[in-house]
Order: C-alpha cells, then sequence, then structure tokens
C-alpha cells in the first residue's frame, strides 16, 4: 500500500512540474475535417521550414471547440496561439478586438488571389482578421441515374416549386430511395443554414431594418410551407434527426435522390471509398424561388490569432504557410489535386490539373462566387451574413427557431404555430439585448 | 412468512435479468464492433453484425494521429489523484459527521450534496479566470483540486452511510483502551470500513475518469486526459463513427478491465449496509 501511495504522490508531482523549452511553441485549435486532419499530417513541412517553432495540436469537436475557444478569448486566457473559427466569429469577434489583425503574411501571401465573397467575409473595415483554410457554399447533388430513368433533364437553375415535383417523380420508398435529403436535424449550423437560405430565396429576411424579426411575414410561411412539404412528404423517414453527416450517409448508401448541402460533400460522394454511387452523381445550383439571391449559403473555416497571443509572430508565419498557395500544392503533390482544401484561392479553379481531377469545381465556384454576405436578400437587412446575421445574439435565436422549426417538420405543431413560436422568442431576445 | 420461488419465476427473472443486462451491454459491444468496420460499413444501413471484412485501420489511424499513452496517463493520474485527495478530506469529514453528529449535521450533509445540483456551466467562467490568474489552466494540480472538489460531496455520503453501520461502542472501546484521535481512525475505524472505502474510491476514479465538461473546458495539451482524446474523433463533416468508435474502445479499456476485476468488492461495497 506505501508503495502504491509513493508511486501515486510521484505522479502527482510530476505533473506539476513544467516542462523547460527553448523553441517557440505554437498551440492550434481546431476542428476534426478532413482537410484539418491532412494538415495536421503536413506539420513536418512547416517545422522544418520554421525549425524554432514547434506545433501542438488540439483537435475538438465543433460544438466543444466553439465553446472551449469562446471562453478561452473572451477571458483572455491565452491558451491557444491560432484558433480555427467560422465566417460568424470573425466579424463579431474582430469587432470586439479579440483577434489580432493579420498584417504580417509575407510578400509572397498574395492576399487578392483570396476570392472576394469569402475575404469580406474575414475581413473588419477591410483589414483581415483570420484567413480563408478552406470555404465552401450550399448546392444540390443529384443522382444522374435515377434522374435518367425518370426522364428527368436539368435545364437552367431549378425552381423550389420544381425541386419539389422531382422529388415526387423520384420518392420511391418501397426501393429505398427518398426523393430528396435535406438537414432536418434542430440547430443554427443544422437545420436553420438550409431553412434561412430557403428563406431568402422566397424574398424573407431575418431582421428589418429595424432589426424587427420578420418571422410573421408571408414570404417565411412560404419557405416553412415548402420545406416541410418537400421533406416530410418526400424525405427520408425521421429527418428530424439528420444532419450533414447523416444525409451523406444515405446519400453514400444510395438512399437520396437529391440532396442539397454544404458544397464540400462534393469529395465524399463522389469518392469511390466512401460513396456506393461515386460515379453517378451530378451538380447544380441550390434552388431559387421568387429570387436566386441568399439561396447558398457562405461559410468557411479560417485560421485567426487571439489578442492574448504571446507568440503572434510565430502564429503569422505558421497562418501564411497554411493558407498559402504553397500549401495547396503540397496537398495536391502528398494526396492529390482533389484532395486540397477548397473554395479560399481563385487560382485554384484556373489550375487545368485541379479542374479536371474534381469534377464539381466549376459549381463550387459558381456558389461561391454568387453568395454575397451583405447583398442576401431581397428587401434591405442590417446584418452581415447569407444563413446568418453576424451578431452574438443569432446562435441563441437560431437555436431556438431551429427547434420550433424542426418541431414543425415532425408534426407535432403547424407552420403557422411555429413561426408564430419563432417571432414571439426572437422579439423577446431582441428586446432583451437593446435593439429596440 | 417466508415466500418460496417456483421454478418458473426463478426461470422468468432469470431472463429478464439476462435481457436487461445484455441491452445495457450491448451499446458497449456494438462500440467494440464498430471499431473493426471501415466508416462506410460503420453507417451502412441494414448494418452488418459480423459479415464484414474485419480491419485494424482504425487502431492504426488513432495510434498514429493521437499520442493514447499521454491521454491515458493524464486519465489515471487525474483519476486517482483526485480520489487520494478526496478521501484524506471525506474520511475526516465522514467520522465526525457519523460519530459526533450535531443538530445541523444532517443539514450539511443536504445543503453538500445540493452542491452537486448546479450545472457545471454556470460556473465555468468565475472557475477559469481563477484558473488562469492562478496559473492554473491545463495543469494536472489544477484538474486534480476541481474534481476532488466536484466529487467531496458524495464521497462524504458513501463514507457517512457506511460508517454509520459501525457500532460506536467498538471506537470507545478503543479510546478508554487509550487510542488517540488518529490511531481510532487509522487502526479501528479504517479497517473495519475496508469494503465501503474501496467502493467509494472505485465509484470515485470511476466519476472522474468519466468527466467531460472541466476536463474538456480547463486543458489543451499537457493535461488533457481521455475525454479529450475521444472529443477529437468527432466530425462535423465526414464519416468518423469507426475512428470515433476505435478511439472510445481504447479510452474504456483501463476502467472496464479495473472494474471487471474489481466487481466483487464494488458489488459488495455498494450493497453494504443496504440490507438490515
Amino acid at each position: 500500500m506505501k508503495r502504491v501511495m509513493g508511486v501515486a504522490l510521484c505522479a502527482l508531482l510530476a505533473g506539476g512540474v513544467a516542462h523547460a523549452n527553448a523553441e517557440t511553441k505554437l498551440t492550434i485549435a481546431t476542428v476534426n475535417n478532413g482537410d484539418m486532419i491532412r494538415m495536421q499530417k503536413l506539420t513536418d513541412d512547416f517545422t522544418s521550414k520554421n525549425p524554432d517553432i514547434s506545433l501542438e495540436w488540439v483537435t475538438l469537436e465543433e460544438n466543444t471547440l466553439r465553446q472551449r475557444v469562446t471562453t478561452d478569448i473572451a477571458t483572455k486566457g491565452g491558451q491557444y496561439d491560432v484558433m480555427t473559427i467560422g465566417t460568424y466569429e470573425v466579424p463579431i469577434w474582430a469587432e470586439k478586438g479579440w483577434l489580432a489583425p493579420l498584417d504580417n503574411l509575407g510578400s509572397d501571401y498574395d492576399v487578392d488571389d483570396l476570392m472576394p465573397a469569402i475575404r469580406s467575409a474575414v475581413s473588419n473595415d477591410g483589414q483581415l482578421y483570420a484567413a480563408p483554410f478552406y470555404g465552401e457554399s450550399s448546392m444540390m447533388m443529384y443522382r444522374t441515374d435515377l434522374f435518367e430513368a425518370a426522364g428527368i433533364e436539368i435545364n437552367g437553375r431549378l425552381t423550389w416549386d420544381q425541386t419539389l415535383e422531382i422529388a415526387k417523380k423520384l420518392h420511391k420508398p418501397d426501393e429505398g430511395v427518398y426523393g430528396i435529403c435535406l438537414r432536418g436535424k434542430a440547430g443554427w449550423g443544422e437545420n436553420m443554414a438550409l431553412i434561412t437560405t430557403m428563406g431568402n430565396a422566397f424574398g424573407a429576411r431575418l431582421f428589418d431594418e429595424n432589426w424587427n424579426p420578420t418571422f410573421d411575414s408571408a414570404e417565411w410561411k412560404n419557405a416553412l410551407d415548402m420545406y416541410t412539404n418537400v421533406l416530410g412528404n418526400y424525405g427520408p423517414p425521421g429527418a428530424t434527426s439528420n444532419g450533414f453527416n447523416e444525409n451523406l450517409s444515405l446519400f453514400n448508401s444510395g438512399k437520396c435522390g437529391m440532396w442539397i448541402d454544404a458544397t464540400v460533400a462534393a469529395s465524399f460522394v463522389t469518392n469511390p471509398k466512401e460513396s456506393k454511387v461515386a460515379d453517378k452523381v451530378g451538380f447544380t445550383e441550390a434552388p431559387c424561388a421568387v429570387t436566386c439571391t441568399g439561396a447558398n449559403w457562405l461559410w468557411a473555416w479560417n485560421l485567426g490569432i487571439p489578442m492574448g497571443s504571446q507568440k503572434v509572430e510565430a502564429a503569422q508565419k505558421f497562418i501564411s504557410w497554411a493558407t498559402s498557395k504553397a500549401y495547396l500544392e503540397l496537398v495536391a503533390s502528398k494526396e492529390g489535386w482533389a484532395n486540397v482544401p477548397p473554395g479560399t484561392r481563385m487560382s485554384l479553379y484556373q489550375n487545368p490539373k485541379y479542374l479536371e481531377a474534381a469534377p464539381f469545381a466549376d459549381e463550387t465556384l459558381l456558389a461561391i462566387d454568387s453568395a454575397d454576405p451583405i447583398n442576401s436578400t431581397l428587401e434591405p437587412k442590417p446584418y452581415v451574413g447569407v444563413q446568418f446575421a453576424a451578431i452574438p445574439e443569432f446562435q441563441g435565436i437560431g437555436t431556438t427557431v431551429g427547434q420550433q422549426f424542426s418541431a414543425a417538420l415532425a408534426g407535432q405543431m403547424s407552420v403557422e404555430e411555429a413561426l408564430s413560436a419563432a417571432q414571439s422568442s426572437t422579439d423577446r431576445t431582441m428586446r432583451k439585448a437593446g435593439y429596440y | 412468512m417466508e415466500s418460496k420461488q417456483t421454478p418458473l419465476g426463478y426461470v422468468s427473472f432469470s431472463v429478464f435479468a439476462w435481457i436487461v443486462g445484455l441491452l445495457i451491454f450491448f451499446p458497449i459491444f456494438w462500440m467494440v464492433l464498430t471499431s473493426f468496420k471501415t466508416e462506410l460499413e460503420a453507417v451502412s444501413i441494414p448494418p452488418s453484425f459480423i459479415s464484414f471484412d474485419w480491419t485494424l485501420e482504425n487502431y492504426a489511424e488513432v495510434q498514429q494521429r493521437s499520442n493514447y499513452f499521454k491521454f491515458a496517463m493524464n486519465s489515471v493520474i487525474l483519476a486517482v489523484g483526485s480520489t487520494l485527495v478526496g478521501l484524506v478530506f471525506a474520511v475526516t469529514c465522514a467520522w465526525a459527521m457519523a460519530f459526533n453528529p450535531t443538530k445541523r449535521t444532517k443539514d450539511a450533509l443536504l445543503w453538500m450534496l445540493s452542491t452537486k445540483m448546479m450545472p457545471p456551466v454556470g460556473v465555468l467562467v468565475p472557475i477559469y479566470l481563477v484558473f488562469r490568474d492562478w496559473g492554473l489552466l491545463d495543469t494536472r494540480f489544477g484538474l486534480i483540486m476541481v474534481l476532488f472538489l466536484m466529487n467531496l460531496p458524495i464521497m462524504v455520503w458513501m463514507l457517512y452511510t457506511y460508517f454509520k453501520e459501525i457500532p460506536t461502542d467498538i471506537l470507545e472501546a478503543a479510546r478508554m483502551d487509550g487510542a488517540t484521535l488518529p490511531k481510532e481512525i487509522i487502526f479501528v475505524l479504517l479497517p473495519m470500513a475496508v469494503p465501503g472505502i474501496a467502493s467509494t474510491m472505485l465509484l470515485n476514479i470511476i466519476l472522474a475518469w468519466n468527466e467531460a465538461f472541466w476536463t474538456l473546458n480547463l486543458t489543451t495539451s499537457d493535461a488533457a486526459p481521455l475525454t479529450a482524446f475521444i472529443a477529437s474523433y468527432s466530425s462535423p463533416e465526414g464519416l468518423f463513427w469507426a475512428k470515433l468508435s476505435a478511439a472510445s474502445t481504447l479510452a474504456v479499456a483501463p476502467i472496464l478491465v479495473i472494474g471487471w476485476f474489481s466487481q466483487k468488492q464494488l458489488v459488495r461495497g455498494l450493497t453494504f449496509g443496504a440490507v438490515k
């Protein structure tokens, strides 16, 4: 027993001893996405070029990461030197002075090569506060074999009414094929990402010019009617549990006729190692309704430096390496052009090798180029963001409203009841936050 | 009057117990099974049961990406460390409450337990600020303190229940024989409460091992335990079930083995004093 106690005590003491280290250690917080993991594996390339800098990776699930880095940056905890953050956080955090401006990325960084929509999403007053690692919009992926068998041809951009008709034709649950797969899981980054773009397409907006919520408008009713109709009647059973990954599994197993989701899904559904329908997938833009403005979202995962970091210079070196053109070539040389992080640099979409390796490149570029976080609604709006409003209150609002819309999809309440509940809860939040 | 169990009742009770046992065990079994599948097979519908191509690629990937032993060692240090520190405080506290109660002892016990009812996220920012100012973020010492304080009410309650079963006369006899207070606790009380202490320790180790809120929020890399290791394998975009299952299997393996070997002590301790 004495020996056990001794060992335990030694272990405890050992835990408290800090290790002295001469080199600069950068702690990088990141999400567990394929592109990020690939970057982690290519660490040696960076450290061989920068022997005085070592990298410590902290990989976390998206929601945990968001909670963790928000706590750290808000309290100036200084635990991370580089953070992976979304386009929602960048303008809010930059405005609060929580992010260090990226003003020393090196002369060969070529900041003008960044896609204008993405660059504007990670800038505040023209200053870059985070560098985009990969970007995405939304588009429709569909089964070419099922379309052909049903005699359906796509001529120009689809409308939601046409999408509904196609879903009806393709929906054969007895044969294990559902007309359309869409996000149904409640959450501001789940069903709300899609429904907000649908709302934009139907002429709706989240807030009017005076920050009043507009869920009581006819446009929102039309959008939500369409969503509950198309997914409730021609979607897979239990759609309220489906987010990106669940729909990806369904599509890859050949169970979805159409799927509207993130453009990054294209590389997964065309990968024969992951998808049973890899050679039967077509791509087209997300459907419009009364307008095409804001009908597809814009998102990017970006690398930023918290203001509390003592290693800004080394962190900028790392960010410059990870988001450079040279990094894209490095990934291509190791893993092939189809695996380079997409959606951030215009030069990638002019590279014939990439265009040949990625059959979805044109549609991805079209989708990202057409998404404008400032002009994303038919009528004027006071907020920045296509599928979100870049205000601190939106996370809570999006989650609550997403739950009400999910309940409408499940048939627990009517569309009118869900919109009325969304209107009153959002109104309460905005009033409390002092917007009016 | 003694009720006699019929053979039919015995059989149906056994079948029911087996069904409940298998239902509880099934998620763990499925997790282990999934860890040997490819990502595509892990999400295929209908799921394949045994007839799939067994692979170790997920374990290889996990080993390549993460330093498992660093995370596991942190888990061991945090779980054992917080339990040992907690035991020192809980034994003395439970002794005072069991053998020298006051009018307010019951209230104090209930108050201690009530602290467990507060959602941890409610005190996240104050504790984070204290940790930041005292330089305790991402240190094992800081985590041991939090885990020990978090589990202290349960330890005190459990030990108090066990100590109440021990006749006061024995302690009084020891005192009459000249035993000092430390001797009374170490040589008389503790040997008699070994089953209770063992089960309290085991339960506390399991609670500390599984704790995910504080261990995720107060660590980054140096003190990160297996909960952080598992959290790094969940992905918002892309298939990850098989790799996550492999990581989870590796994370629960040590505690499963400890639980398996000590189940006799655990059951004995947990049922100690249950039948009077």
